[in-house]
């Protein structure tokens, strides 16, 4: 193992220790938080007694849809304005200051648009995720070399088939940074809007266990969301990394 | 066949494969609207059926974008290409390999996988594809890097990759835009010798660009000779070699007389090149 990972395991668990000594000793009491140890065994429970099942499924899947609609809208839509320059300028401005954009300010407009199931939900979580797959899946496009653009030319290549066969190909690795974002930014607006207007979900029982003072659900699910995000992210962030290698790029 | 037919196959004029008519190119300078460059011509060639035409002169003289108007990537201002009689309109004709100056390998597959990529889009049979890409990688020498990625490999080597991809697709007239300009001297002289090797078997037409005039002498049945932008050709040599031929003939002495003239004739527009007005010093 890396002498850097081994330094970053040993101050993740020096964190844990610490705080799992300020916890025990009462220099944090327990209305605020739990020892680590009790929210991994509260988590270990919560899980095998499956009574937030349908909550957790609820949110990573809506998540699942959200990521998968962000990166199919995202990834055709950088590849269209990749082709159109001139809309392609139109449309950068607001790229630019898209994120500068509360997106939750929306929600009841998407309520009333889509009712109080799971869609406007979804859509939150695609639109703040879609932005981020056109602005990385194009900034792959850029780098694509001309000359593989001729060779697609010479081979006769339809749009299509330039499309699946050169530009996305080459462009993977950007489209991994993609989707990387994605995952996160749809978690983050699937949760937020569970929060906010929501009866079911992760975001509504993390919510919900917040004003019960019920900390034994409140800290497994919120380290549940953590460890389903930050694992997500490794795995693509591993599949980039190899990729990239295969490159020479890292 | 008959001897009298046999006499009058014999006399036939070589077919042309590829014709350009008073071809010209102009483009518009990027920021400065209405700033025109004429960047080539006009200029008229044919290049003959199965021959091994060669292009040399100075730098920024239109080389590459001859080369491009005959692959269909450009279109000429004025005049016409055409293609086994066909005009090409900017569009790519079937049966063109080109091999690029600039690495064009795919990044993201193997060796292997590189060579296959048009003859897969040819829907060519799995046996006859494995055939045709044992016989490319035994002949560039990349056997041992079949599952190699490009960025494993030499720059040298992935333009290898390159020209395999191009050759095993078998097309019938191949452009060569200075393919060798990444290869070491003695790998330009073998690389020279299995392009040379693949032309006599396969019978295609050969374009190749080039900047060196060994390599022209060295490779071509005829070399054109460009003039400094606008190009336009103001002589084609004869190198009178036989078909069967390999490197070896850089040791004789009508080698150093080709690339000798072909010397005189770029010296002067090689200084107009570098802005010495006139040409000669």
């Amino acid at each position: 193992m890396k002498r850097a990972t081994l330094w970053r395991i040993g101050l993740l668990a020096a964190a844990v220790a610490g705080l799992e000594i300020l916890c025990l000793a009462g220099a944090i009491d327990r209305l605020t938080m739990q020892p680590p140890h009790r929210m991994a065994v509260d988590l270990v429970r919560l899980l095998a007694g499956g009574a937030l099942n349908a909550a957790i499924l609820k949110t990573l899947g809506n998540a699942a849809l959200a990521v998968v609609i962000a990166m199919v809208v995202g990834v055709a839509a950088a590849v269209a304005l990749h082709r159109l320059p001139s809309f392609r300028r139109l449309l950068d401005p607001l790229f630019a200051t898209y994120y500068a954009v509360p997106m939750f300010a929306f929600y009841p407009l998407l309520v009333v648009l889509f009712g109080l199931g799971d869609t406007p939900q979804i859509f939150i979580g695609a639109m703040l995720a879609v932005v981020a797959v056109i602005v990385n899946t194009l900034n792959g496009l850029d780098r694509i070399p001309k000359v593989l653009l001729k060779t697609a030319r010479v081979n006769r290549l339809s749009p299509w088939e330039t499309a699946v066969r050169i530009t996305l190909p080459c462009a993977a690795p950007y489209i991994l940074g993609a989707a990387k974002l994605a995952v996160a930014y749809a978690l983050i607006g699937i949760i937020g809007a569970e929060f906010i207007m929501s009866t079911s979900g992760m975001g509504y029982e993390i919510s919900y266990a917040y004003t019960n003072f019920d900390n034994a659900t409140m800290y497994p699910l919120i380290i549940l969301i953590l460890a389903v995000s930050i694992a997500v992210n490794t795995l693509l962030a591993r599949w980039e990394r190899a990729l990239m290698v295969r490159r020479g790029l890292a | 066949m008959t001897a009298a037919k046999k006499v009058q196959i014999a006399t036939v004029a070589p077919k042309v494969h590829v014709s350009l008519g008073a071809v010209d190119k102009e483009f518009a300078q990027p920021g400065r609207p209405g700033e025109i460059v004429h960047a080539l011509g006009p200029v008229d060639l044919d290049l003959r059926q199965g021959e091994f035409f060669a292009v040399v002169g100075p730098s920024g003289c239109g080389k590459s974008t001859l080369l491009e108007l005959v692959a269909g990537l450009s279109t000429a201002t004025r005049g016409e290409v055409a293609f086994e009689g066909r005009p090409i309109h900017g569009r790519i004709p079937d049966g063109i390999g080109v091999v690029f100056q600039e690495d064009a390998s795919f990044p993201w597959l193997s060796v292997h996988d590189n060579i296959a990529f048009g003859l897969r889009r040819m829907k060519i049979d799995r046996a006859e594809r494995e055939r045709r890409i044992g016989v490319a990688l035994d002949m560039m020498g990349l056997s041992a890097f079949a599952r190699s990625f490009p960025a494993q490999l030499s720059g040298g080597m992935r333009q290898r990759v390159c020209i395999a991809r191009t050759l095993v697709t078998e097309p019938r007239l191949i452009l060569l835009d200075e393919p060798f300009g990444a290869l070491d001297q003695q790998t330009r002289l073998l690389m020279g010798d299995e392009v040379l090797n693949l032309w006599r078997k396969t019978g295609a037409t050969v374009l190749l660009i080039t900047h060196s005039l060994d390599e022209a002498a060295l490779l071509a049945d005829r070399i054109g000779v460009m003039s400094a932008r606008p190009g336009r050709l103001i002589d084609i040599v004869e190198t009178g070699w036989p078909r069967d031929r390999d490197s070896r003939i850089a040791q004789e002495e009508a080698f150093g007389a080709i690339t000798a003239r072909l010397w005189r004739l770029l010296r002067g527009e090689s200084l107009k090149a570098m802005g010495k007005v006139g040409g000669e010093t």
